[in-house]
This record gives structure tokens, C-alpha cells and sequence, in this order.
């Protein structure tokens, strides 16, 4: 535990010269060390009630978002809106940017102006360029020559020490997207901290922390954590410097609600202005803030409509965070996505509602900005959550499909009651837990290998160590194809973690977060976060290979590239135990393997069910498998059913899927449910009281995630404009399901009429 | 030797399958699904019986219409996945709906499923035609909640080109279920359904007889007809006729106007009946 030091220098809790800043605050343990959950629990204020006391925009609030959206067609034109090409990026590196410097109420942008993008070249030179040739921006020389010739990246160490294994697999396709290319990201500072305690407090703990490290005896471990703790003092006298440049002196804690949303939001943007990674979260800021919101309200120096603004103007510049990307990147996380994910309500520890007035206010961003992916607002849903809290949510996810879902009790009950969600489902306790991302592997891939004795089916490379191919001319036998597969998955176990420690390990060398973890206590739990991709494909392949008659097509190369599938097989998805129970057993045989692994700073294996995405590109890598489904054709999403093949409606499914046991899953299991409105119910009220009960039954059947999309006019209007961005929508007309992109136009007229006419 | 005492050993199963069907032990079941808000509140099971009496020429469903459309079930195997759903309809106020095809067609499994579902404390719907209303048993009756109603006509004689059928036995089953409530005695509730098929059955007069039956069932029991569902005919059923070979006679029908359903919907509501 990380203690605030307690030398006079210090500004300790309490004392001068910041006394003032916790006036009215309960005091406790937090205030003689860092200890934001406690500071939470003491003071904050459960909301039991509805939404009527919200605020709308006010004119301020909307002339600010305006302004700023006045720029989106232009990027979304380019691309990109601009980019500083000249500046690596840094948390000091860029001269302070406004939208419009008058009317912000919280101020800070990533460089000198909105939209305008930094370059990260300390993530790999080799992604910078690139991205510059690909938006028409010149390469300066004489960074090139500093970042090719005198600085290395992590880039480049990563492939200075893959073995040839590693990179057979990972050009195979077999393990992708690891972030070897990009930055790993999934990390979450406790951005509390700088405004409950300042600066200058978390410094002097961070100090102490480092004495403590002086003094053991020497280990690569403990001379590494020396020079990471001394990064990361660099990296907070940095952000301080970096408010100073906007006007703030931040190294005392926040004395206001309005400080309080700025400290937080400076910490933040450290963060993100030296950082790029596949997710940079927010963390779990709604019901913290609130005891400032809670304080300023009481005390008359607030109305509700100013802290709605102070929310307001937070949010928005949580929308306008950009990072430079290669189309690579782009093809496998495709809508220019940053998940700055923010953990909103749950339930605590002592049974109270970690919902508060701002857990809403949150929300409320989405009506007064109008909707939008990010922040990734995910509520933490329970049974016992305020029927409030539980009605708004359902009525702002129909209204704005903007909301994901997940399950508070199996998060709680893994990682406490301060934990937050990184990217979509991967769940840690703030300021004490990190995890090495990990993205996932193609276990179908795995499947046609185990099938093809270790080639592949589409390269005819050998990939995975030879063995005999199955027999040629007879059906797969289900026992002898589940061995296949069994040792395929031994081998790829091994060298993904080997691909994954060697990552992790040039990342904390090259590219080290220094400010997030300078948000971290000084002893920290690291997770190994594997992943999986093609559960469903797998699993019905399997069933199929198990019920049906599945016979394997070989071509000239000795290699089975086609299946015959004769007699029908479960699908995974139906809440039927036969293909489900194939599912639940891959998913616990691959985390059996990974545990099995030596893991960097000995990190604590976990794996997710996610794709996010990157199943498309996965589908594209990958050939035809013995469930039917085409070469080249994408998977399911995450923990997905296969599209089309769960046809016992959505709960069905999400029941299926909630079997997968989270505890061979502790990274997340993801599930995304599409519904249109009149699906469920004639009126909003009905219709509010259906989705919170679906809601309920799922995570009362231990399901872990909900992606909930409530279709709107809009996007079956542009469906039927551009069905190749919609492959998989899927409408439910009178107890069936339709493909919408399949139906003729004048169905699909007819579906939109049916299904939002009258009754919305 | 042996073949004859296979054949000896299918002819026993088969009359022993018979047997079970005849106590409603074993059913023939198309399919199921868990749907929300479509076949009565909350999520449902919804259990799709095979095989149905009537041949309606927009059919939707023409893959069950005939019982061997189905598979052979046991009561009690619908009933496990029942209790399976028991956290799903408490959390979402949902229950058994059987549908079809005709529930009616196999009265004895559909007693058994109401039975088991209401011992469970199941709320529990019926969706059917009321053409066989007869095997609805008054035991039956009071393990049945919630009654939708599908009332296609409102005119002998359309019902007839409809449906192949007589009208009078759905009339008849409508008022059986209102007085039950009004002696005091368990009684459910009625959601009543139209398909509005233009040309077919959307003529005022016919529609106006629809709604002045509907109306006179809540007269018999205030509060008896509780939802009025004007279904638009749809096409999206007809790649099933299609497939099955069947002669599908609507392929020229289009689906109503918007204009033209509201008009329908206007006339129940001007008979005072909550319509969607």
C-alpha cells in the first residue's frame, strides 16, 4: 500500500496551506494515504430517485460542442482533421489549445488545437510514417534520423526478440493484432488521486515509495522499479507544468467541484497526450465527483445547471480524443475508436448504490450532446440498482444505443467495488491493478490447423508443429479432431505468451506509461490479458464435426481447404446444452494452457472473449470451417452466436452465452444484442420495463456483458443505403428473424413502417 | 426372427407413442423461443404447437400447420426448460405462451403445460384462433392467464375465404371467457388480434362487426379485453411457402398503408378499446 509521506514538505490532507480544500469532508484513512475507494465510501451521497432533477444544455454548453462539431465532416472527410508532424508527442511537448477560450469551462487539449493529432514515435517509428504518407503530411527529416538512428522504439525491440515461431503465427494470422505495432493501452491511471490529494502529495508518496526500493538488495526487478518510479515523478512534475501552461497550479488537491472535474481532467489528458493506446479509459469518476458536485450544491456556490455544464464540457472533450492510426489499425478497430470508457452506478461493497445525482449527469451528456461512442459510458448493472437509476438507463440506451452493460456482482466480487472497465470489458481495481493487453488468437484458425497436422489452409505454410493430417476420404471423428486440437492449442498457448511477454516487455522498456502508473500504487497486480476470437464458429464446427457428418475436401496440396457437412448439428447460442457445452469447454481448456505459461513480472493469466471489430479481419484470414460457414466470411463478435444460427430469439442467446464461466474468462466475455424498439414493447414505458427486465434475467443468469443496440430509423434508413456496412443486422418481424440487407426493398419499407410507426 | 421382432418392437412404440399423445404426455412441438413483447408481457417462452385446423391464406407460419410439422416432445421436457426460465419471467414479468399452429389441436399436452406452468406459479397465455375453443376444458380455463385472441374476421362469410372455416366456434369461445370472471371465478385476460389483410379483411363493415364483438365482450365483463393488436399483413412469410411447395395465394398482396391501419385502429378505439 502507498503511503503519503509525511515530511513537513509534503502538502499533507488536513494541513496547511490546503486545509480549505476538505472543508466539510469526512476525514478518515485517506487522508494519511492514498486511498481514493475510502475517500469514496466516506463521503458520497447514494441517489435513489429519477432523472426529473436533470438539466438540459445550456446555451454555452451547446455554442461550445458546436464549435467543435462544426470540424467533424472535414475529419471524417480526411481522415484525419490535422496533424502536428513536427512534435513527438509529450506531456509538456504541445502549447496549450482551446475550442474557444472564453466559453470553456474545463480547459486542455491533447496538442495546440482541437482535432489536430500528435505523433507517438516512441511506439514505433515505423507507424508514424506511414500514417503521415497516408494523410499527405511531410516526414520531418531530422526526427526520422533521431527515431531510426539514435532512439530506438518498442517496435523495434519487440522484433529484434521474437522467435521464429512468433512470427510464423502472427503472419499466418493464427495470433493477431497484438499491439507490437501500436501502443498496448488498457491501462488505467487513477486519475482521482490529482484532484482529491494534488500533485505535489502523490510526488512526496511517490518518493517515499522509491526510498523504500533504495534500500533492497539488487534484482533486475528492483532496479527496474527505481527507474520506473523515477519516470514517473518526472511524469508528474511534467503535468504540472502542463496545467501551469493553461493557468492552473495543480499541486495542491481541489478545493471546488469545478477544480475537481479539471484536476482530474488534466491528469487524464497527461495521459493521452503521451500515450496512444488501444484504450485509454477514464476509469470510475461519476460517483467521486459527485461528493464535489454534492459540496458546491449544498453550499449554494453551484446550481444544478452549472454542474450539468461542468459535466457537459468534460464530456465533450473526452469525445475529442484522437490518436494517429495506420489504415492497419483502423481495418482491425475500425470507427476511429479510443475507448475512453468510464464505469458508471453498481453497488458496493456494504450493500449501498454506488449510483449518484452525477452517475446521471453522466448519462445526460448523451441528450444534451447528443449520442456518441465515446466516452464508453458502460454502467454496471446489478438487480438491486436503484429502479431510477436501472429506468433511465434503459431509456437512454433505446434512445441512443450508447450504453454497454456489464455484470456489477461477478466484477465486485472478482476485484472489489472500485474497480473500473478498461476498453469494453476488461475489468481492474483503479490505482492498483494493470493489465498487458493482450488481443487474441484465431482459435478457429487453431481448428483447421489441428485438422491440416499444424499447416495452414490458406498459405499451405506449416505453421504449428507437423503431425499427420486427418485421413483423407472418411468423416472427421469427433474424439480424434478434439486430440488434434487439444495439442494445437498446447502450442498455441506457448507461443502466444512468448509473443506476449516479449511485447510487454519492450513496452515497459521503450514505451512505458510513466504517468498512468505514477496514478498506480507502488506494488501493482498485472494481469496477462490473452483473448480468443471465433468461439462460435469453433464451437459449431466442432458440434457439427460431433452430430453431423462432417467430411473434409482436400485439394492438390494435400490440404483440406472445404468440408462436407451432411445432417443438421446444435448451434451454439439456442440455450441448448450440446453445442453450448462445447463452447463453455474451449473456453476452460485454452485458460487451463495459458496458466500453464510463464508470464513477464509474473503476471496473473486471464483471458477474454472479444473481438470488438477485428472478428471481420479474423473471418478474412480465415478458410472455410466444418460449420458451413465460407472462406473469408466473418465470425460472430466476441462471444457472439454465429449470425443467423441463434434462433430462439435474444435472451436465448444471451443465456447461452452467460454459461461461458467468467472465471476462466476474468478479461470479459462480450455479447452484442441488436433489438429494434417494437421488440420491446408497444409504448416507452413497456418498452423501458422490458429492456431493464432483460437486463435483470441476464446478468441474474451470471451473464458478464451487454452490448444493447436499439435500432433506430436512422439506421435502417442507411441500411438500406449502404448494405454493406450492415451484413449482419438482423430485424425480428413477428416472431422471426430477418436478415434486413437481404430483404427487398419494399420489405424493408415495410419494416421500418411496422416497426416504428405509431407506437414510438 | 429378428426383423419380425423389430417390427413387433416399432409397432409397440408406436402405439405407445399414441398413447401419450392421447394423455398429453408427449406433444408434437415445432419450436420455441423466448421473445419479449410480442405474445403477452415480459419475456416469454413461447412453445409453438404443430398442426392447425385452419388453412388462412396469409399464413405465416405454413411450415405448422400440420402436426407431423412438429416433433415429438414430452410435457415434462417443456416444462424443465419452464423452470429454467423462472428467474427470466420473474425478472421481466413474463410467463408459458403456447402458440402455434392450433394449441387446440392437442388439448391434453396443452392442459398439461398450463398445469405445470400455473403450479410453478407461471404466468401463462394461450394464443389461438378459438375455432377449436370446444377442447378448452374449463380446468384448462382456470390455468390460462392471459387469452390472445385471433379474430380474423368479423363476417361469416369472409372468415370463411379467410380461413376455410365457420366463424360462430371463435364467437362462442370469446363469450365463454368473459362470464367466467364475472361469477367470480377465474377468468383471464384477452388481448384481442386482427391481421389487416388489404382486400381481404379490411373492409369498414367487417372491421366495424370485429370491433362491436370485442366491445361486447368487455360488456359482459369490464376489463375482460384488455389490448387490441392491429397486426399488418406482412410478406415476410412467404419464402416459407415457397419453400415447403405450397401454393401461396397472397404473392400479389401488398401490406396495408400506414394511413389504413391507423383507420382500422380508430375504429376500436372508437369503440373505447386500447388498440396499438
Amino acid at each position: 500500500m502507498t503511503t503519503v509521506h509525511e515530511a513537513p514538505a509534503a502538502p499533507v490532507p488536513g494541513a496547511e496551506p490546503n486545509g480549505s480544500a476538505w472543508a466539510g469532508l469526512v476525514g478518515g484513512p485517506w487522508q494519511d494515504q492514498v486511498d481514493v475507494r475510502d475517500f469514496v465510501q466516506r463521503n458520497y451521497t447514494p441517489y435513489e430517485g429519477d432523472a426529473s432533477f436533470l438539466a438540459g444544455p445550456t446555451a454555452r454548453t451547446s455554442h461550445v460542442w458546436d464549435t467543435v462539431s462544426a470540424l467533424f465532416p472535414e475529419e471524417r472527410a480526411k481522415g484525419v482533421y490535422d496533424i502536428d508532424a513536427r512534435t513527438p508527442a509529450g506531456i509538456t511537448a504541445h502549447a496549450p489549445g482551446y475550442i474557444d477560450r472564453d466559453a470553456e469551462l474545463v480547459v486542455g487539449l491533447q496538442t495546440d488545437a482541437p482535432l489536430r493529432r500528435a505523433i507517438m514515435p516512441n511506439g514505433g517509428w515505423r507507424l508514424v510514417e506511414p500514417a503521415l504518407a497516408t494523410y499527405g503530411y511531410e516526414v520531418d527529416e531530422s526526427l526520422r534520423t533521431i527515431f531510426t538512428t539514435y532512439r530506438k522504439t518498442h517496435n523495434e525491440g519487440v522484433f529484434d526478440a521474437y522467435p521464429p515461431d512468433v512470427r510464423a503465427a502472427r503472419r499466418s494470422h493464427v495470433i493477431t493484432g497484438l499491439p507490437d505495432a501500436y501502443g498496448r493501452g488498457r491501462i488505467i491511471g487513477d486519475y482521482r488521486r490529482v484532484a482529491l490529494y494534488g500533485v505535489d502529495a502523490l510526488i512526496e508518496a511517490k518518493r517515499a515509495d522509491k526510498l523504500s526500493l533504495d534500500t533492497l538488495p539488487f534484482s533486475e526487478k528492483v532496479v527496474r522499479e527505481r527507474e520506473e518510479h523515477a519516470e514517473q515523478i518526472r511524469a508528474l512534475g511534467e503535468l504540472k507544468e502542463m496545467a501551469a501552461s493553461y493557468g492552473y497550479d495543480i499541486s495542491g488537491p481541489a478545493a471546488t467541484a469545478r477544480e475537481a472535474v479539471q484536476w482530474l481532467y488534466f491528469a487524464y489528458l497527461g495521459a493521452v497526450k503521451e500515450q496512444n493506446g488501444a484504450a485509454m479509459s477514464l476509469g470510475r469518476t461519476s460517483t467521486f465527483l459527485d461528493v464535489y458536485f454534492q459540496r458546491d450544491l449544498a453550499a449554494g456556490r453551484i446550481t444544478e445547471e452549472q454542474a450539468q455544464e461542468l459535466v457537459d464540457d468534460l464530456v465533450i472533450k473526452l469525445r475529442i480524443v484522437r490518436f494517429l492510426r495506420t489504415p492497419e489499425y483502423d481495418t482491425l478497430f475500425s470507427g476511429d475508436p479510443t475507448w475512453v470508457t468510464e464505469t458508471v452506478g453498481g453497488m458496493g461493497e456494504d450493500g449501498r448504490t454506488l449510483v449518484t445525482r452525477t452517475s446521471f449527469r453522466y448519462l445526460q451528456t448523451l441528450y444534451n450532446l447528443g449520442p456518441a461512442p465515446e466516452p464508453n459510458l458502460t454502467v454496471l448493472w446489478s438487480p438491486d440498482l436503484p429502479r431510477g437509476f436501472k429506468e433511465f438507463c434503459a431509456r437512454v440506451s433505446i434512445d441512443t444505443s450508447a450504453l454497454q452493460y456489464e455484470s456489477d456482482r461477478l466484477i465486485r466480487s472478482a476485484w472489489g467495488d472500485d474497480a473500473a472497465i478498461a476498453c469494453c470489458v476488461s475489468p481492474m481495481a483503479l490505482g492498483k491493478q494493470m493489465q498487458f493487453f493482450g488481443a487474441r488468437v484465431n482459435l478457429a484458425k487453431t481448428l483447421l490447423y489441428a485438422i491440416n497436422g499444424g499447416r495452414d489452409e490458406v498459405s499451405g505454410e506449416q505453421v504449428a508443429p507437423a503431425f499427420p493430417a486427418v485421413p483423407v476420404g472418411r468423416p472427421l471423428e469427433y474424439d480424434d479432431v478434439r486430440r488434434r486440437l487439444d495439442t494445437t492449442m498446447d502450442w498455441l498457448a506457448a507461443t502466444y505468451v512468448e509473443a506476449l511477454n516479449v511485447i510487454h516487455y519492450m513496452h515497459d522498456k521503450y514505451a512505458y506509461e510513466r504517468l498512468e502508473m505514477a496514478l498506480h500504487d507502488r506494488d501493482v497486480l498485472r494481469t496477462m490479458a490473452c483473448g480468443i476470437a471465433g468461439l462460435a464458429v469453433t464451437a459449431d464446427s466442432l458440434s457439427a464435426i460431433r452430430y453431423a457428418r462432417v467430411t473434409p475436401v482436400f485439394d492438390e496440396r494435400g490440404v483440406a481447404v472445404d468440408y462436407e457437412v451432411e445432417g443438421s448439428f446444435p448451434a451454439y447460442g439456442n440455450d441448448g446444452d450440446r453445442a453450448d457445452a462445447i463452447a463453455v469447454e474451449l473456453v476452460e481448456s485454452f485458460m487451463d494452457k495459458i496458466r500453464r505459461q510463464n508470464t513477464y513480472r509474473d503476471a496473473v493469466p486471464t483471458q477474454s472473449v472479444l473481438t470488438i471489430t477485428s472478428n471481420v479481419v479474423y473471418g478474412k484470414a480465415t478458410g472455410n470451417t466444418p460449420d458451413g460457414r465460407r472462406a473469408g466470411e466473418p465470425f460472430s463478435p466476441g462471444a457472439n452466436p454465429m449470425n443467423g444460427r441463434d434462433t430462439h430469439g435474444m435472451l436465448a442467446s444471451a443465456l447461452s452465452v452467460a454459461k461461458l464461466p467468467y472465471r476462466q474468462a476474468q478479461d470479459g466475455i462480450s455479447l452484442t444484442s441488436t433489438v429494434v424498439p417494437s421488440g420491446l414493447g408497444r409504448t416507452r414505458d413497456e418498452q423501458v420495463t422490458n429492456l431493464t427486465g432483460l437486463l435483470d434475467a441476464t446478468v441474474g443468469a451470471d451473464g458478464y456483458h451487454m452490448n444493447v443496440n436499439v435500432l433506430n430509423r436512422q439506421t435502417l434508413e442507411d441500411a438500406m443505403e449502404h448494405p454493406e456496412k450492415y451484413p449482419q443486422l438482423t430485424i425480428r418481424v413477428s416472431g422471426y428473424a430477418v436478415n434486413f440487407v437481404r430483404l427487398t426493398r419494399e420489405q424493408q419499407l415495410d419494416v421500418l413502417s411496422r416497426t416504428f410507426h405509431g407506437s414510438m | 426372427m429378428a426383423t419380425l421382432a423389430t417390427t413387433s418392437g416399432l409397432t409397440s412404440l408406436r402405439s405407445q407413442r399414441l398413447a401419450a399423445m392421447r394423455s398429453g404426455e408427449l406433444g408434437s412441438v415445432h419450436s420455441w423461443e423466448l421473445v419479449t413483447a410480442v405474445d403477452g408481457p415480459g419475456t416469454r417462452l413461447t412453445v409453438f404447437l404443430a398442426g392447425c385446423p385452419l388453412r388462412c391464406l396469409y399464413c405465416h407460419n405454413p411450415d405448422m400447420l400440420e402436426m407431423r410439422d412438429g416433433r415429438p416432445t414430452a410435457a415434462g421436457q417443456v416444462l424443465a426448460r419452464v423452470r429454467r426460465y423462472l428467474p427470466v419471467f420473474r425478472a421481466t414479468g413474463g410467463g408459458l405462451t403456447l402458440s402455434g399452429g392450433e394449441v387446440l389441436m392437442q388439448p391434453a399436452f396443452a392442459a398439461r403445460l398450463l398445469r405445470g406452468a400455473t403450479a410453478m406459479g407461471v404466468h401463462t397465455a394461450l394464443d389461438t384462433s378459438g375455432f377449436l375453443g370446444a377442447n378448452l376444458t374449463d380446468r384448462m380455463l382456470a390455468d390460462t392467464d392471459l387469452v390472445l385472441l385471433d379474430v380474423k374476421s368479423g363476417d361469416p362469410d369472409t372468415y370463411r375465404r379467410v380461413t376455410g372455416a365457420d366463424l360462430a366456434p371463435t364467437l362462442a369461445f370469446g363469450r365463454r371467457l368473459a362470464p367466467a370472471g364475472a361469477e367470480g371465478g377465474h377468468a383471464p385476460e384477452v388481448w384481442v388480434r386482427f391481421v389487416l389483410v388489404p382486400g381481404l379483411t379490411d373492409d369498414v363493415g367487417n372491421v366495424e362487426k370485429v370491433a362491436d364483438y370485442v366491445a361486447g365482450l368487455d360488456e359482459l365483463r369490464p376489463g375482460t379485453v384488455t389490448r387490441v393488436e392491429v397486426l399488418p399483413f406482412h410478406q415476410m412469410g412467404r419464402y416459407k411457402w415457397a419453400a415447403l411447395g405450397r401454393r401461396y395465394e397472397r404473392g400479389a398482396t401488398r401490406p396495408p398503408s400506414p394511413e389504413l391501419t391507423e383507420r382500422v385502429r380508430d375504429q376500436f378505439r372508437a369503440h373505447g378499446l386500447t388498440t396499438y
